[in-house]
């Protein structure tokens, strides 16, 4: 993947930097203010920038940045202020959360279950265009091309039980073994039967703010073993509020006539994720409100996360398609898919 | 009814409220008919609400039945 074009100052310092030499002498970036860091293009892309020198990192792009200790007080700075937007936004819902009895598992299944977001998957299912349906997946491409990924990095803070619980999850999102059903290259496969092209990152510079937030508030949560609890209610969420709308949207790619290679990444997230749901929030969540007595709050807050971004995502994709438009920033999916 | 199978000591299973039957270690899982499903996951979701589109296994769809008709 080649670095992405910048989106205002932040970002375009960060890229500049990473494609010069680590030697070259450094300019800090002015402070940046948002009103909503979650819908600010320029603060998005920066981290998400940031966050990939982590992950898979860039084409030319010296590995050495990724520990590089200007580029970690920027990413301190960008992510305390996407991180208080997030505590701030979901504080009352987390408190609400938690005032409604039951156990963790009873909490996060009532959360999941109440939470009123919009109906992405329903209106796949029924009316979505081919078109449309090639610009989920577009927006889709950001984060599941490295699905997973970030809940792999909270498997050495935990204790030796939750590991082995996490672990036996992990597997299956990574093919248990066979690296031709690993979720990530089913959803490479699903992009090459829709004729978008399977590359890692190859869509970053066409998605807006709203996309790259949910990716980056999955490698923030992974990242930070201060926000372990978090990041696996986020998992908790994503896995118990994933077979229902799979299976709509798998009905819907049918309907519009995309092939058996394009539905296979959300046939198999119908079957595998009501398996996860039940091992993430019973087995996980459970296991790790035993082990760390107080972290229940913690881990609504992660879920709370997943359920809000990916909401305000939702609405945002309906709204445009409503409007007979497209959310995607440069690309034309008429012509993409 | 399915019960978990063929694959000797340490075949672990739980029932979830409310939700499916977690079979974990099996390598089969038969169903009432007699009918023999392979198993291609280190633990899998067997349907207990019997509404499933992909029985044997769970597909959520318990969450959509009104709460006295859950399992």
């Amino acid at each position: 993947m080649w670095l992405p074009l910048p989106r205002g100052p932040l970002s375009a310092e960060i890229i500049r930097r990473l494609r010069g030499s680590r030697d070259e002498p450094r300019v800090d970036v002015e402070a940046h203010h948002s009103a909503d860091p979650v819908t600010d293009e320029d603060l998005q892309l920066a981290l998400w920038v940031l966050y990939e020198l982590h992950h898979r990192s860039f084409d030319g792009v010296d590995d050495r940045w990724e520990w590089d200790p200007s580029l970690l007080a920027l990413r301190e700075t960008i992510e305390r202020r996407f991180e208080t937007s997030l505590r701030e936004r979901l504080e009352g819902q987390v408190r609400a959360a938690m005032d409604t009895t039951g156990d963790v598992a009873t909490r996060l299944f009532a959360l999941t279950g109440a939470f009123d977001g919009p109906a992405v998957a329903e209106h796949v299912q029924r009316r979505a265009s081919r078109e449309q349906i090639a610009e989920l997946l577009v927006h889709k491409s950001i984060h599941q091309l490295k699905e997973a990924d970030a809940y792999t990095w909270v498997v050495p803070r935990l204790v030796p039980e939750i590991k082995a619980r996490l672990m036996e999850l992990q597997l299956d999102e990574y093919g248990n073994g066979e690296p031709a059903r690993a979720h990530q290259t089913l959803f490479a496969e699903a992009l090459r039967g829709a004729g978008l092209d399977p590359t890692y990152g190859a869509y970053v510079n066409d998605v807006p703010a709203i996309t790259l937030a949910g990716s980056n508030a999955v490698s923030m949560l992974g990242l930070h073993r201060r926000l372990r609890a978090a990041a696996l209610g986020h998992l908790a969420a994503v896995e118990s509020t994933s077979s229902v709308p799979c299976r709509r949207i798998s009905a819907g790619i049918r309907r519009v006539g995309l092939g058996d290679e394009v539905a296979h990444f959300f046939d198999e997230h119908v079957e595998a994720d009501a398996v996860h749901e039940q091992l993430a929030v019973r087995g996980i969540c459970g296991a790790l409100v035993a082990a760390e007595p107080g972290v229940d709050a913690e881990i609504m807050f992660g879920a709370l996360v997943s359920l809000d971004l990916e909401a305000r995502f939702g609405r945002r994709l309906l709204s445009a398609w409503s409007d007979g438009s497209q959310l995607t920033l440069r690309l034309d999916v008429s012509e993409a898919g | 009814m399915v019960r978990a199978s063929e694959s000797g000591d340490g075949v672990e299973i739980m029932v979830c409220p409310g939700g499916p039957r977690l079979v974990r270690g099996a390598r089969h899982v038969v169903d009432d008919e007699g009918q023999t499903f392979a198993v291609h996951r280190p633990v899998v979701a067997v349907c207990r609400c019997h509404k499933s589109t992909r029985l044997p296994w769970c597909d959520g769809t318990h969450k959509l039945l009104p709460p006295e008709r859950t399992p």
